[in-house]
């Protein structure tokens, strides 16, 4: 049951160009920091990336993105990052953008088992276009495919040897449903501890859906947009 | 004429005490400072919380604790979070009671554009798909009038849709307009705004019965 690799780039071995990969985190926040990293440096190409996100210039998939690794985005908001605006408009860059609830809830239908799932979201609109919708009790939905990540990689606050985990505060996001999804799923965590260490109670997600898991190392964790408020004497 | 602000405060006007809200950015983040005093409502952030509390203070800013605009945020009494999946499933099944979001145009059935400006502005839709085909109450808060002057309230919508029939209140610098099977119907005009003004400002077919109060606003 030990689910332990030594770090991100034994963690990686086997992702090969032209494969879909998952990346958990909603903009900055809960990405797999350490896996970016060490698939920046491995330099495989031709991927597909499963975020909601696609980094910023110089974080993040925008990493990749730069190196022109990613050959297609599915995402549902990438406002922010200059260099994926230029491939997209130059045509290097191929980009799905779909509803994120829909995005969340294919994800999860990966890891549930279920090939499709029927959404209200995007009815009448051009992501609805082409695809097979269906009436129940007076409403339309439109059917979602599960998706077919060949590895999901997530990040979570505490995992232990088992490859169990808890995120933490928003960080959560979409890493529990993309844990689920991958054939294989890679774990990077901020504190690994010995399986008994983590209550049963606590627990996000179990072991079960990890594949992999390795202590991450100088996690940057950065922030967007920082916002503050002073404070009142 | 309101100001952005004026027009956050008129939508606080319609909240009531135990709602749900999810507000979308921009113009609607603003309501949140209006919520009226002994009021209990829980601001739902579809990246996975429940209870969005004001903006960190200096040095307390927490990278793992962000609202959907990805600015840091703090908790409150009572909050929760929850991953994705459960956030879209809350307002899904109709849990949220209030969904506040701007908007480039609305047509006279409520259809709703603000996503994408085809060869402009391709940045996604986030989660306003979901939100627009499933809030039980939808409010707009945008300007009446877009900055070459153009009514953003229209038969037609020009640009791609991001919902239909779904829009029940509009509020603007202007008024407060109701969608309905005849038209936007004129609730209430903004102070010192007349009725000929809003027509004006209004493509799509405009429906004004009997006196039209101005909105009060303290």
């Amino acid at each position: 049951m030990n689910k332990v690799v030594k770090d991100a780039d034994e963690a990686i071995r086997g992702i090969e160009d032209g494969m879909t990969l998952m990346l958990g985190g909603f903009g900055l926040c809960g990405i797999p920091e350490n896996s970016i990293g060490a698939l920046v440096r491995k330099k495989v190409k031709g991927l597909t990336c499963i975020s909601n996100n696609a980094g910023v210039d110089d974080f993040g998939i925008g990493l990749m993105l730069k190196q022109r690794q990613v050959k297609k985005m599915i995402s549902s908001y990438v406002g922010e990052n200059a260099e994926f605006e230029r491939q997209l408009l130059s045509g290097e860059l191929e980009v799905e953008l779909i509803p994120q609830g829909t995005l969340a809830t294919r994800c999860m239908a990966s890891g549930y088992g279920m090939p499709v799932i029927y959404t209200p979201a995007g009815v009448g609109t051009e992501v609805a276009e082409g695809k097979e919708t269906r009436v129940f009790k007076g409403k339309e939905y439109l059917m979602e495919y599960a998706f077919d990540p060949d590895f999901a990689i997530v990040k979570a606050w505490k995992g232990d040897t088992h490859g169990n985990l808890i995120f933490r505060a928003t960080a959560r996001n979409f890493n529990p449903m993309m844990a689920m999804a991958g054939k294989i799923t890679i774990a990077e965590v901020e504190h690994l501890v010995p399986a008994g260490d983590l209550d049963p109670d606590q627990i996000h997600t179990p072991g079960i859906f990890v594949h992999r898991i390795f202590q991450g190392k100088n996690y940057e964790n950065r922030i967007e947009q920082r916002t503050t408020r002073k404070k009142t004497a | 004429m309101l100001d952005k602000d004026g027009i956050a405060k008129r939508i606080a006007q319609e909240l009531k005490d135990g709602y749900y809200v999810n507000l979308g950015i921009g113009i609607p983040t603003l309501v949140a400072n209006y919520i009226p005093r002994g009021m209990n409502v829980v601001l739902q952030s579809e990246n996975g919380l429940l209870g969005i509390g004001p903006f960190p203070y200096e040095g307390d800013e927490d990278p793992d604790l962000i609202n959907a605009g990805k600015q840091t945020i703090t908790t409150v009494t009572g909050s929760a979070f929850f991953d994705s999946a459960y956030s879209f499933g809350m307002i899904r099944s109709g849990k949220v009671d209030l969904t506040v979001l701007g908007a480039m145009e609305v047509n006279e059935r409520g259809d709703i554009s603000n996503w994408k400006i085809p060869g402009k502005m391709v940045k996604g839709m986030g989660g306003a798909m979901d939100l627009v085909a499933s809030a039980k109450n939808i409010i707009v808060a945008m300007q009446h009038v877009n900055k070459s002057g153009e009514s953003k309230l229209l038969p037609e919508c020009t640009l791609p849709i991001t919902g239909r029939k779904c829009v029940k209140r509009i509020v603007t610098e202007l008024a407060v307009l109701d969608v309905t099977p005849q038209g936007f119907r004129l609730i209430e005009r903004a102070p010192g705004i007349s009725v000929e003004h809003i027509r004006k400002s209004t493509l799509g077919k405009l429906v004004v019965e009997g006196d039209i109060p101005e909105m009060k606003l303290d």
